[in-house]
């Protein structure tokens, strides 16, 4: 306790200077100059409308990736939201904070110039190579111009780093001290920075599957370490807490608790940091905003504000006189509700087939008075609620009769207008004409917890069945000609298989009507729903709710002026103009240094000739490298070229429109991996000191290159300094790149 | 080569996987126990049991085989109307009988057949195929559907034989014949024409011979080995001709070669120049042969289809000028574009049409009021377009002129004939696509402003070239905005006419939109040529009906607001398929799996891979097993990745070596694989989807619940041995899950030959009761 009495207080501090250096020049070459240009850059046009959201609180959609990224920039902080984030270029006002908003991305971009370092010596190379790998990462222009704006790759990038590098740790803990303090920091810090990966972007995914991959392969040679001892053995260990110390001083520790912990660390913390993320996001955005629509009535009634104002105080169950309006559950190609008007069918349609000339049934997605239905029990005749209440329940027959017009919903063996194949559903008319109405429906609830369940309001999904036909009433998603107004088309299915979305319906708003007469009626429906109770959704379900939106969301697959295709990134056959200055001619692109991009690819090139060439040797029995080198070459491969080929190839699959800068994660692993090849074919293909020389000269002229390169590419980088257009036709090295030249 | 045949004793010991070749090996397995055959392999058993037992497996499986004839046979003829796809495939068919030119998303080869079936059967190919439901009448159907179920029908055999090639245990071949004998979705699929008993049959025998010429592995060059090396090459090429889910199939066998010739790289007993022999044979029969047989496959197709037919629009003008009917067809025009000819413009995207204008402007309120351009289908006198100098109005068709070509790179104007307006774009937006700029037709008897101006361009080309007529694939470039002309493919509404929308994109990305090549070509002073010098190669119109085919699937998706069947649906045999009939008077046929059959199959699945697990983990943990768990280990994926090293051999049954590798090696895996490799693929696939697309993966997953209840049915009998009845358990569990399968099929066997009267949901109904899932509609 007194310790400090008998013996000196020594600290030993242990720093590793080119580390601090490398550092040092990270921060530098990322953070010059981070305000200019104060205007909006590229993609910060779309990534500062989420930030303004965040200070607004308001709550949002954004199908490009979780939660998490969008709250990492908005952490830049200190700004009221109050920007209008439209055109790309656009000023700055004073009260936004563009060098704290930039100041995250643009450190997570500095520090994995270091963790470059890091993971390169922890993959048992030479300090000389892991330098090279920092250095490379440090003149990347590409890297560098998407870490200078408050973009999300620098930050994916260095949580992919992160999870690479704190694996590896913990995988060189593993052989000399396992379960001791450092073991398991590393293995919850994998854990912690693949979920922050994949809350970042979806991208991350990938990362952490390769992570897990080489986990499982090594979990699976552990399987196989016979010295350890099984379950049955641990157990007895676990319960004598004697045994623990010993435990670990034998590497004695049962197999079964370092599949445990991996578990945990690598399965577990991941799920529930991921769904942290969620619960922060909707705790912050509680207010409705422009994206409500997307969700379901229930999601939108836990929003303060929106449709919460509106269904505050409604009754939750529905009763025979009730007046509603009834959304469609599936919403595509827009939300919208049930809806009727005085038009009736054309007779015949323009490619001549009939119709039943009744009242025009649709889907209509705005809020208007023709929206409204009034359930009526078939029995009887009056349109209010009695009192009590009879509340509808799942397999009730019921009547939806439209409140202005009074017609009921109705459908019958009629061709719909465009789609032949269903029933077509109108308000009823009679013409006399021996057609008689077919108005019941059959009221099924979905989600029903029983066969007596209540329809609720908001909560209840239902679908109605029509009693004659037994047809679903469904929402086709096809538009309606100039007749119909460009509404949607409601349509009677006749084969109902399975469950859709385009067929189940909810009540969104809804009163017990009080008024038989019409006029009062028609008044009653004008004014707006009473209020009072709010119906909060457990967070699963809201989480649950918008994780499926946001992978279900599509965005209509536009085209863009820089969009590219995966094959033209190996060999940087594209680039995107980020910013042009309003006047001169300064501007910022996202432009790789070719030098590394092309010899990054060849590096890549060579490991896989090289790795199939010793496989095969050593399939006869021929071995090139020593055990330990070709082990380190293969783990090295593993990580590197693996982590390329999972940032990269999945793209091929993917239909979205693809821009260059999701190339950068796989770049930075092909940048890990140059470093690791050259060093192997110094080591062991160079056969005399002279090649060996003659090979690290050649490898230093190289590199001047790249730095050459780099640094003539760098008012593009910055966008610092005006080009004139002579200069600016010197560096449109390719035919395809698109750098920008002011016609004056 | 002496090193590979004598390995004797240590080659048995090196590689255990081998099992003897052909019918013997297979009668062998006759026994319960493969195992003792084996043992006493070295004494010749006795004359007359060997005789016996060879009669009594060819009389099994004549059995099998006259039990899935008569399944797949009985009430063929019924309904005597089109059912399902039929409609389509039948109709396909008749376009071989008429040759006709058509187009489909599938390889040629399946349809083929049936056109050939139906020739052959006389069937004259005047029936219509309009619509399911459609009566056949007097035109004669059985042929085709005869083929078709004669097809469907070997599939048990095939499975049965290489379930029994596989796990050397008749008992487990004949619970897989079994199984898919008594599928009624198997059943219904064979019964008519369609192209999945085709694909199937081609799959199986691809797996059959596989797997045989696997078993000939310890005798490599021989005759056998040479067979069904081959066999296995022919019947890849099949499944590719007639669907490309034949790819699967041959990605499976791809993987097996792969193993294998890695397997025989690190045997070092074999020198390089035998492995490169093994090499070389596995190419020219795996890779050469398949390849040449589908090509060939093809160019009958093209061959017999001479005619022209709806398929026509789907190509390139080029292709076109093939086909007999067809206006390109011997048409003879100027090969090179001239200034003063006259010309139409075809879009190369499929299905776009002709560069279109007509004396009808642009509504108010859509970009300037201008005459509008559009994409047309149809041939129309308003695609013409005269192609001009852009800085002379002179009549280029004056005969003082000389004839000066169009060259690449050159800037033109194009006048519209009808209308003697040029093509103009400005920056206005699209009426439809709101990035891109508006064209028009604009300027009075051809004089207009540098709007009209474009720079003509042919893809790939060096400048100065001239521009060859429907070879040539040019772009149109606007010189002023610098945009490119070309069709969004979007409809315009009614004030269009419903045509397609043409626009100038300003973004310079290469796509088949905004390429066009040039169709008709009039030009009085230039000397006409012949097309058939410009009719494309064979390899060319290989390339581009590929090319239109795998749009054409891509094209497939699905919409947002239909039912789709979803992956996840079929091993659950969630929903079943219409192939005749809706209400309680119509003949009703539906395909939907035996459930009983299906979720056999789906327990399987879960309990071979909890197995197989539970196997692979306790020997990493270098547990020793006893030899019959260890029988079933060698089912596990994991040793059929890796072979089992000797010492773990060893290790799992010591003593047991010869015996182990007779067994079952690589069985199980080798199956879960295939059904793998058809199954999962489908979950990235964005077109639309349908339940029969589960069914070659059903034929995997049947055999592997074949071997793996015989597995585990023999682990119970050896793990209970003390008890006196213990063997009676194997036989017994068999016999009631072959009973039960058959009882199963009685119960559901009117889904698949049809029934009338009410639906499942009435209790009058036969089928009352059998509608175990609500989504199920019979």
């Amino acid at each position: 306790m007194w310790g400090f009495l008998k013996r000196p207080v020594v600290v030993t501090a242990d720093i590793n200077l080119s580390l601090v250096a490398l550092t040092g020049m990270g921060l530098l070459s990322r953070l010059w100059r981070l305000t200019y240009p104060r205007a909006v850059v590229f993609d910060e046009v779309y990534y500062g409308q989420y930030i303004s959201f965040y200070m607004k609180q308001i709550f949002f959609l954004d199908d490009s990736g979780p939660p998490f990224g969008h709250m990492v920039l908005a952490l830049g902080g200190g700004f009221d939201g109050n920007f209008l984030w439209n055109r790309i270029g656009a000023e700055y006002s004073s009260n936004v904070p563009v060098w704290s908003l930039r100041l995250l991305p643009a450190l997570a971009g500095a520090l994995s110039v270091p963790m470059a370092y890091q993971i390169v010596l922890e993959l048992h190379f030479s300090h000389c190579a892991a330098m090279g790998a920092a250095l490379l990462m440090l003149i990347e222009n590409a890297l560098i111009t998407q870490s200078r704006l408050m973009l999300l790759e620098s930050v994916l990038i260095f949580f992919n780093l992160l999870a690479v590098l704190s694996y590896l740790k913990f995988f060189n803990c593993q052989k000399h001290s396992p379960f001791s303090l450092s073991w398991w920091f590393w293995l919850t810090l994998t854990g912690v920075a693949c979920s922050c990966a994949v809350g970042i972007k979806y991208m991350g995914v990938f990362t952490y599957v390769l992570v897990l991959g080489v986990a499982a392969v090594h979990a699976w040679h552990l399987l196989g370490d016979q010295t350890l001892s099984n379950v049955g053995a641990d157990v007895q260990c676990c319960m004598r807490p004697a045994c623990m110390g010993q435990m670990q001083m034998s590497q004695g520790v049962c197999v079964f608790c370092h599949l445990l912990a991996r578990a945990v660390a690598l399965l577990v913390i991941p799920v529930v940091l991921y769904l942290l993320f969620f619960y922060v996001h909707l705790i912050l955005v509680f207010r409705s905003g422009p994206h409500d629509q997307i969700m379901s009535s229930a999601f939108q009634a836990s929003l303060e504000g929106g449709l919460a104002r509106i269904t505050q105080g409604q009754p939750l169950e529905v009763a025979f006189g009730s007046q509603v309006t009834l959304r469609n559950v599936f919403g595509k190609p827009v939300p919208c509700w049930l809806h009727s008007h005085q038009d009736t069918y054309p007779m015949i349609y323009e490619n001549g087939r009939g119709s039943s000339h009744q009242q025009q049934v649709t889907c209509y997605p705005f809020k208007d008075v023709n929206n409204w239905w009034i359930v009526k029990d078939p029995r009887r005749h009056q349109l209010v609620v009695s009192s009590p209440p009879r509340p509808v329940r799942h397999g009730d027959m019921v009547q939806l009769v439209h409140g202005m017009t009074t017609r009921s919903l109705n459908t019958h063996d009629v061709a719909a207008p465009l789609s032949p194949h269903s029933q077509e559903v109108s308000c009823y008319i009679d013409y006399n004409i021996s057609m008689p109405a077919q108005n019941l429906w059959r009221l099924e609830i979905v989600n029903r917890g029983s066969d007596t369940d209540v329809w609720k309001t908001i909560l209840s999904e239902v679908r109605f069945v029509h009693v004659n036909t037994s047809a679903v009433l469904k929402l086709s998603g096809a538009h309606l000609p100039d007749w119909g107004y460009r509404q949607l088309e409601i349509v009677g299915e006749k084969l109902s298989r399975g469950y859709h979305g385009s067929t189940v319906w909810n009540v969104e708003e809804h009163r017990y009507g009080a008024s038989q007469e019409q006029r009062e009626r028609e008044r009653e429906l004008h004014s707006p729903a009473q209020v009072d109770v709010s119906r909060n959704l457990s967070f699963m379900a809201r989480f649950s709710e918008l994780q499926w939106r946001m992978l279900a969301l599509r965005s209509d697959d536009s085209e863009h002026k820089y969009s590219s295709s995966p094959l033209e990134w190996v060999t940087l056959d594209t680039n995107i103009a980020y910013w042009l200055h309003p006047r001169t001619s300064a501007q910022i692109h996202l432009l790789g240094n070719i030098v590394i991009w092309v010899s990054g690819s060849l590096a890549l090139a060579i490991y896989a000739l090289l790795s199939l060439w010793y496989l095969l040797r050593r399939r006869r029995n021929v071995h090139d490298l020593p055990q330990d080198a070709w082990l380190r070459w293969v783990l090295a491969g593993a990580l590197c070229a693996g982590g390329w080929a999972v940032n990269y190839l999945p793209f091929f699959l993917m239909e979205k429109t693809l821009f260059l800068y999701h190339y950068l994660p796989a770049l930075t692993f092909q940048i890990l991996l140059l470093p690791v090849v050259l060093q192997h074919i110094s080591d062991h293909l160079c056969r005399s000191q002279l090649q060996r020389s003659i090979f690290s000269a050649l490898v230093v002229a190289w590199y001047s290159s790249a730095c050459h390169v780099s640094n003539t590419l760098r008012p593009l980088t910055y966008g610092d300094k005006s080009l004139s257009p002579h200069e600016l036709k010197a560096l449109r090295w390719k035919d395809s790149w698109d750098i920008l030249i002011r016609k004056h | 080569m002496p090193p590979a045949t004598g390995g004797g004793l240590a080659e048995s010991e090196l590689r255990p996987r081998r099992g003897r070749c052909g019918p013997q090996a297979a009668r062998a397995a006759g026994r319960d126990v493969a195992a003792e055959a084996v043992a006493r392999s070295p004494k010749r058993p006795a004359w007359g049991s060997r005789r016996f037992e060879a009669v009594g497996w060819w009389a099994l499986l004549a059995l099998v085989t006259l039990l899935s004839f008569a399944t797949r046979f009985h009430r063929l003829d019924e309904p005597p109307h089109i059912c399902w796809d039929e409609t389509h495939f039948g109709k396909m068919g008749s376009y071989y009988i008429n040759r006709t030119f058509f187009f489909d998303v599938h390889p040629p080869l399946g349809k083929m057949l049936i056109g050939l079936a139906g020739y052959l059967s006389g069937y004259d190919g005047t029936f219509l195929f309009q619509k399911p439901g459609d009566k056949y009448e007097h035109h004669s159907y059985m042929g085709m559907r005869g083929f078709c179920a004669f097809l469907g029908s070997w599939l048990v055999p095939f499975a049965y034989l290489t379930v029994l090639d596989l796990s050397k245990s008749l008992s487990a071949a004949l619970l897989t014949a079994a199984l898919l004998t008594f599928d009624t979705g198997c059943l219904t699929l064979s019964q008519y024409i369609l192209l999945d008993p085709i694909l199937m049959f081609f799959i199986m025998a691809a797996m059959l011979s596989m797997v045989k010429y696997n078993s000939c592995a310890d005798r490599p060059f021989s005759a056998p080995w040479w067979f069904w090396l081959s066999l296995t090459g022919v019947s890849l090429a099949g499944a590719l001709g007639v669907k490309f889910v034949g790819l699967f199939i041959i990605l499976q066998v791809g993987l097996n070669t792969i193993a294998d010739l890695w397997y025989l790289f690190g045997d070092l007993s074999l020198s390089l120049v035998t492995v490169g022999k093994h090499l070389t044979a596995r190419v020219l029969c795996l890779i050469v042969l398949p390849l040449a047989l589908y090509t060939a496959t093809f160019a009958v197709h093209f061959m017999v289809l001479s005619k022209s037919g709806p398929g026509d629009g789907f190509f390139s003008s080029a292709f076109q000028a093939r086909l007999s009917g067809n206006n390109l067809h011997n048409a003879s025009i100027p090969e090179h574009l001239a200034y003063g000819s006259v010309i139409t413009v075809k879009n190369l995207r499929m299905a776009i049409g002709y560069l279109h204008s007509h004396r009808h402007l642009y509504p108010e309120g859509i970009g300037a009021r201008q005459q509008q351009v559009t994409t047309y289908l149809h041939k129309d006198y308003n695609n013409l377009w005269i192609i001009k100098k852009h800085n002379t109005n002179s009549d280029p068709l004056d005969p003082s002129f000389p004839v000066e070509f169009v060259r690449h790179g050159d800037i033109i104007r194009l006048e519209h004939k009808e209308t003697s307006r040029n093509l103009h774009s400005h920056y206005h937006e699209a009426p439809m696509t709101r990035k891109h700029y508006q064209v028009t037709g604009y300027g009075i008897n051809g004089t207009g402003d540098s709007n009209d101006f474009w720079r003509i361009e042919v893809v790939n080309r060096k400048f100065g070239n001239r521009i060859k007529v429907l070879r040539s694939r040019i772009r149109f470039i606007h010189l002023v905005t610098g945009c490119v002309l070309g069709s969004s493919g979007k409809v315009l509404p009614k004030w269009g006419w419903e045509q397609l929308e043409v626009t100038c994109t300003p973004y310079l990305k290469e796509t088949l939109n905004s390429i066009w090549n040039v169709e008709d070509h009039i030009n009085p002073k230039l000397p006409n040529i012949s097309l058939d010098v410009l009719q494309p190669s064979f390899p060319e119109i290989l390339l581009e009906s590929h090319m239109v085919m795998i749009r054409g699937n891509s094209g497939l998706k699905p919409k947002d607001n239909e039912f789709t069947s979803k992956p996840w649906h079929w091993p659950i045999n969630y929903q079943g398929l219409r192939f005749s009939g809706v209400n309680d008077t119509d003949f009703r046929v539906y395909l939907l799996g035996n459930p009983v059959v299906w979720w056999l199959n789906l327990l399987s699945i879960a309990l071979y891979l909890l197995s197989g697990s539970i196997i692979a983990v306790a020997m990493q943990r270098g547990a020793r097993l006893p030899a019959e768990v260890a029988a079933l280990a060698i089912m596990t994926p994991i040793l059929w990745i890796r072979k089992p090293r000797n010492h773990e051999i060893k290790k799992l049954a010591p003593g047991h070596t010869a015996r182990l590798s007779q067994v079952l090696l690589r069985g199980g895996g080798q199956v879960l694989l295939g059904w793998t490799l058809h199954y999962f693929p489908f979950f990235l696939m964005g077109r639309v989807l349908y339940f029969h697309h589960y069914f070659p993966a059903m034929l995997f997953s049947s055999m592997l619940t074949g071997i793996l209840w015989d597995t585990l049915l023999r682990l119970c009998a050896w793990g209970l041995a003390s008890w006196p009845l213990a063997r009676g358990i194997h036989v017994a569990g068999i016999l009631s899950l072959l009973l039960g399968t058959a009882y199963s099929f009685y119960l559901f066997h009117p889904l698949a030959y049809g029934m009338v009267g009410p639906l499942a949901q009435d209790p009058q109904s036969p089928m009352a009761g059998l509608r175990w899932l609500d989504s199920w509609d019979f």
